[in-house]
């Protein structure tokens, strides 16, 4: 059962509901049942973080390399290059996030003002 | 309750304050950046043919930015309900630790449970950054209406911003759409980074990185879980032989 599976108004919610919320918050309420019973440091938690992790990066990289909408008009080694130097400047100043944010912006803006993009659709 | 304070019968206002300054948070250097992202994640789901009700819904009612992320990715990949959930539930469980460690510093002797239940709600990565940073400086029993504070507002001006995009993203150039989806991706790979506890965290980063763009051509319905559980395997048995703190 896919997102456009039906045509009603009201399918496209309960598949939020079911497969978003329901799955998010099912994590929140778990980590206030457990609040205080498990060590944050404990290997259970070390795993579930590391694939956790692993996951949302596979989600980053997606979005990177096979990107939707007007991004896809890019090269894929401009936007890895500016991604990385978006990185780079956040590690130089001192993990600062908005630093590498805007630092990768400067790199895509700047290349797409040189090479324009073509207006999609 | 021996310890009530002389203050209880203004306990209400101080309540109602407390939230206000939680509220403040709103206009945050993390909070600013976090509406920049939702700008991106309106105009991702936007590409992915998803209502301005239902985005709007969809933020509400699901709120951490990721989860949102790869919910749209499923859907765009034409994902049943079950692998769409199962790759949401999967890129989920860092909320768990996340409440874990915020709880104890939530909780009151005579506090009630479900109010931490519903609080947990607004638990993501920005608003639990911002919490684990201030949450010290509040009194004890004005803890959960500040976070309230923090949280609800933060869900609410970002439910408020993916709407407003909606309205105005069909009159905008090719390239600010391009600059705008480029601010998701590379605010997660700043603030993964960051809030990682241990190095196992940044080895499971860029093993994420490099084998979710593999495993997406090898196969894409499954790319997400196989990233998340060969890449976190992967740096959970790093982390056991070698690894620790970060």
């Amino acid at each position: 059962m896919s997102f456009d599976a039906l045509d009603t108004w009201w399918w496209p919610y309960l598949f939020i509901l079911i497969a978003g919320a329901v799955t998010t918050d099912s994590w929140r309420f778990l980590g206030v049942w457990l609040g205080g019973k498990v060590s944050e440091e404990s290997d259970a938690m070390v795993f579930v973080r590391c694939v956790a992790t692993a996951l949302v990066a596979a989600v980053i990289a997606g979005l990177i390399v096979s990107p939707a909408g007007a991004l896809a008009a890019t090269p894929l080694a401009v936007r890895i290059g500016s991604a990385a130097g978006g990185f780079v400047a956040y590690l130089a100043a001192g993990k600062r996030v908005l630093v590498g944010v805007v630092a990768c912006e400067v790199i895509l803006v700047g290349w797409m003002l040189l090479f324009p993009i073509e207006s999609a659709a | 309750m021996s310890t009530a304070r002389p203050s209880s019968p203004n306990q209400p206002d101080s309540a109602l304050r407390w939230f206000l300054r939680g509220a403040t948070n709103l206009f945050s250097v993390p909070a600013l950046i976090l509406s920049t992202s939702f700008v991106g994640f309106a105009a991702l789901a936007m590409e992915a043919g998803i209502t301005q009700a239902q985005a709007v819904f969809m933020t509400l009612v699901i709120w951490a930015l990721p989860a949102k992320v790869v919910l749209v990715g499923a859907i765009l990949a034409g994902s049943g309900l079950f692998g769409a959930g199962f790759a949401v539930a999967l890129s989920s469980i860092r909320l768990t630790p996340m409440v874990v460690a915020l709880v104890p510093e939530l909780r009151t002797a005579g506090g009630r449970r479900w109010v931490l239940y519903a609080l947990s709600h607004f638990v993501a990565v920005t608003s639990w950054v911002i919490a684990m940073a201030h949450v010290r400086e509040v009194p004890r029993d004005m803890r959960t209406a500040w976070y309230l504070g923090v949280g609800g507002t933060l869900t609410v001006a970002n439910a408020v911003v993916v709407a407003v995009v909606y309205q105005i993203a069909p009159h905008m150039p090719a390239a600010v759409s391009a600059a705008l989806f480029m601010l998701t991706p590379m605010y997660f790979l700043t603030s993964l980074w960051g809030s990682a506890r241990e190095r196992a965290t940044h080895v499971a980063m860029a093993a994420g990185l490099l084998l979710g763009p593999f495993f997406a051509w090898l196969s894409p319905q499954f790319s997400l879980m196989l990233s998340g559980l060969v890449g976190g395997s992967a740096a959970f048995l790093w982390h056991r032989t070698r690894g620790r703190r970060a």
